[in-house]
């Protein structure tokens, strides 16, 4: 019983980090440019897609990684040039409906390239099988592996935004985007910096989640969903927010859905205890953001608006 | 005055061909065009097409539209084909929901209902209707014989698992109707769910023997490969969906070895089987699946039922349809009394074949099988 705990926070610890890749870029291009980017979902897609097919065609998966960041890095600066950019100043609504209309050009553009079947991408074989970790708990490499990226990737971000001088402008950007501007800051340049970072690290998360999933259109959109839930528990524009969002988000859902079904089968019989169970454990994560709202309607780390 | 003569030609061409052909009969197909679904709609209308296509028949017409997997562009999509494009017959829905949405409404409008894959148990049972036949199956049929094949394989204690809607809770149900073990657990996952990781590890904990789900495209993709990654060996079973030749591919080599069951397989041995999975494969450059198998009979059917009787004649068209006078790739093709197929349920097992994975049957699970609800329709 306890290596299965064990194994279930590992299990949860992962599935956060994956979403704080995907939930970074979402709360730092909102924070930055004040800008709702639903297609943050398709840039995820596309980086699992550039994964799957480089590796296919080299046979080796480092170069499909490497495909991932730099193909959703690409499509990020693209469309930051090519529409974002005249977005900047518009209403949220115009937002939405603008990078709405860029998922379904994502969307279609990639199965016309690559068709309606899902693609085959798989763990390189360096990676695969199990370790043996302590508490004799049996732990898939592959996954550790992405846990182990993940907290690098996480450090790195928190370095980049605390330590560097990008990282201090992207600060003073979410502080006052107009006297930034005003001191001489190539604004413009910033924000597609932001955007293709943000992109990469979702694409990032595509080719990471892709390995483990399946590589098909139309699978970023869960995600993307899971991460408008994590930074808004954690709070707008705020990546330490995203980091605890994502690992709370995470904890709860892989928890409850463990947890949840036995929790009622101490009173209810076993079949309608696995039904009740299930259903209220894929609410869960939802019943926490209401929570959160509730009592800090900003999220955990939001500045009061 | 050319004009004229042409007509009457025709008029005349028409006589000749006999009474039967000369009402056109109009299909309109609502199926999964687009969206995480799409591989298994187009499947079903390639091969629905692909019949209707070596028919060559002048009669026949097809409106083809994608529900997007939407129940509610489903239902806008099938008030459109029945007022606007006056359709005669209905066809193509591949989800349980949409089919529960469009079908009791479509049927109670006096037209014809063809399932080429979706057959929830509510319309097989009480809600079964004469309008409405299932070419594919009933909904639990390949569970059941999933059920019946751990029995028989001396599995005494399973896992089993799927999404937590409908057509999942039948499945579940049909495995437990033919399992004569234990069940260690039973979960229920959410739909559309794509990390596995917690389930996995109660599996790797839970001591079975075995492991049954049913997570048909994408779900049963990220199942398969999160399962063969985690180290866990106890065997898996499932129906055909979590194993079709859409998926395989996604999959890659962990799949083999993985018995399924299924009503149809590109092995099953008749002259009929044989010419579609060619033709098939020349047309649209890859191999089956047992959606499209159940796409090419549901157009054979109804290409047969209008060689026999005119459309404008509902009860005889009706008993041109129940008397399944056609020649289909699962060889035998029989309708049970609420217009169900009675039929063989095979066990598959997923093979390489040069460099395409696909299926290969190695038993039959349950033979002439019939669904549990047949007795409470009456009609």
């Amino acid at each position: 019983m306890f290596s299965l705990f064990l194994e279930q926070l590992l299990n949860s610890l992962q599935s956060g980090l994956m979403l704080f890749l995907m939930a970074s870029g979402l709360t730092l291009v909102f924070g930055v440019m004040g800008l709702i980017n639903l297609a943050h979902g398709s840039l995820y897609m596309v980086g699992a897609f550039a994964c799957a097919a480089v590796a296919a065609w080299t046979g080796s998966f480092w170069l499909g990684l490497v495909a991932s960041l730099m193909a959703a890095a690409l499509a990020g600066v693209l469309v930051e040039m090519l529409i974002i950019r005249r977005l900047y100043n518009r209403d949220h609504l115009d937002q939405v409906l603008a990078t709405f209309a860029l998922i379904l050009v994502f969307s279609e553009g990639t199965r016309w390239i690559f068709g309606s079947f899902p693609l085959f991408l798989s763990v390189p074989d360096i990676l695969t099988g199990t370790v043996v970790l302590p508490g004799a708990l049996e732990y898939p490499i592959f996954r550790l592996a992405i846990i182990i990226a993940g907290l690098v990737v996480a450090v790195g971000l928190f370095l980049l935004i605390g330590k560097t001088r990008l990282g201090v402008r992207i600060r003073a950007g979410e502080a006052d985007r107009g006297m930034i501007a005003a001191l001489g800051v190539n604004i413009d340049q910033l924000y597609t910096v932001v955007f293709a970072l943000g992109a990469a690290l979702a694409g990032l998360a595509g080719a990471f989640v892709g390995t483990t999933q399946s590589v098909q259109v139309g699978m970023g959109e869960p995600v993307l969903i899971l991460a408008f839930v994590v930074i808004v528990i954690g709070g707008i524009g705020s990546i330490k927010g995203a980091l605890i969002g994502s690992l709370l988000v995470g904890f709860t859902d892989t928890m409850g859905r463990f947890l949840l079904p036995h929790a009622f089968a101490t009173f209810l019989d076993p079949s309608s205890a696995t039904a009740v169970g299930s259903a209220l454990a894929s609410m869960l994560i939802y019943i926490v953001m209401a929570l959160v709202l509730f009592l800090r309607p900003s999220g955990l780390f939001g500045t009061e608006a | 005055m050319k004009g004229m003569k042409t007509t009457i030609a025709a008029v005349a061409a028409l006589f000749a061909a006999g009474a039967a052909q000369a009402e056109p009969v109009k299909v309109g197909m609502i199926t999964t065009l687009s969206g995480g679904g799409a591989g298994l709609g187009i499947d079903a209308r390639d091969g629905f097409m692909l019949a209707v296509k070596q028919a060559n028949n002048p009669d026949l017409q097809v409106v083809i539209e994608d529900d997007q997997r939407k129940p509610d562009v489903a239902v806008q999509l099938a008030d459109k084909m029945i007022q606007q494009e006056k359709v005669d017959v209905l066809t193509g829905i591949i989800w349980s929901n949409l089919a529960m949405a469009v079908v009791p409404s479509a049927v109670a409008q006096d037209k014809l209902y063809l399932s080429v894959n979706a057959a929830p148990s509510q319309l097989a049972g009480k809600g079964c209707n004469a309008n409405y036949f299932s070419v594919s199956y009933q909904n639990d049929n390949l569970h059941e014989a999933a059920g019946g094949y751990a029995s028989s394989a001396g599995y005494k204690n399973a896992f089993i698992l799927a999404p937590n809607y409908p057509a999942g809770k039948d499945s579940l149900a049909g495995f437990k109707r033919f399992f004569m073990g234990d069940v260690a657990e039973e979960i229920y996952t959410k739909l559309g769910q794509t990390d596995y990781a917690a389930e996995i590890a109660q599996i790797r904990a839970s001591g079975a023997d075995s492991v049954f789900f049913f997570l048909p495209g994408g779900m049963g993709i990220a199942f398969m490969k999160q399962y063969a990654q985690s180290g866990v060996n106890i065997p898996l079973i499932g129906p055909a969906f979590s194993m079709d030749q859409g998926i395989l591919g996604a999959v890659g080599d962990d799949a083999i070895g993985f018995k399924n069951t299924s009503n149809w397989s590109k092995d099953i041995d008749n002259a009929t089987n044989k010419a579609f999975v060619e033709t098939f494969q020349a047309e649209y450059g890859r191999l089956p699946s047992l959606y499209a198998a159940y796409g090419f009979d549901t157009a054979n059917l109804l290409l047969s039922a209008m060689g026999k009787a005119s459309i404008s004649d509902k009860e005889a068209f009706r008993d041109a349809l129940r008397a399944a006078d056609f020649s289909s790739v699962r060889g035998k093709f029989v309708f049970g009394p609420n217009q169900h197929p009675i039929q063989d349920i095979y066990v598959r097992e997923v093979v390489k074949e040069g460099d395409v994975l696909t299926n290969k049957i190695v038993g039959i699970a349950l033979s002439d099988h019939a669904d549990a609800y047949a007795s409470e329709c009456s009609m």
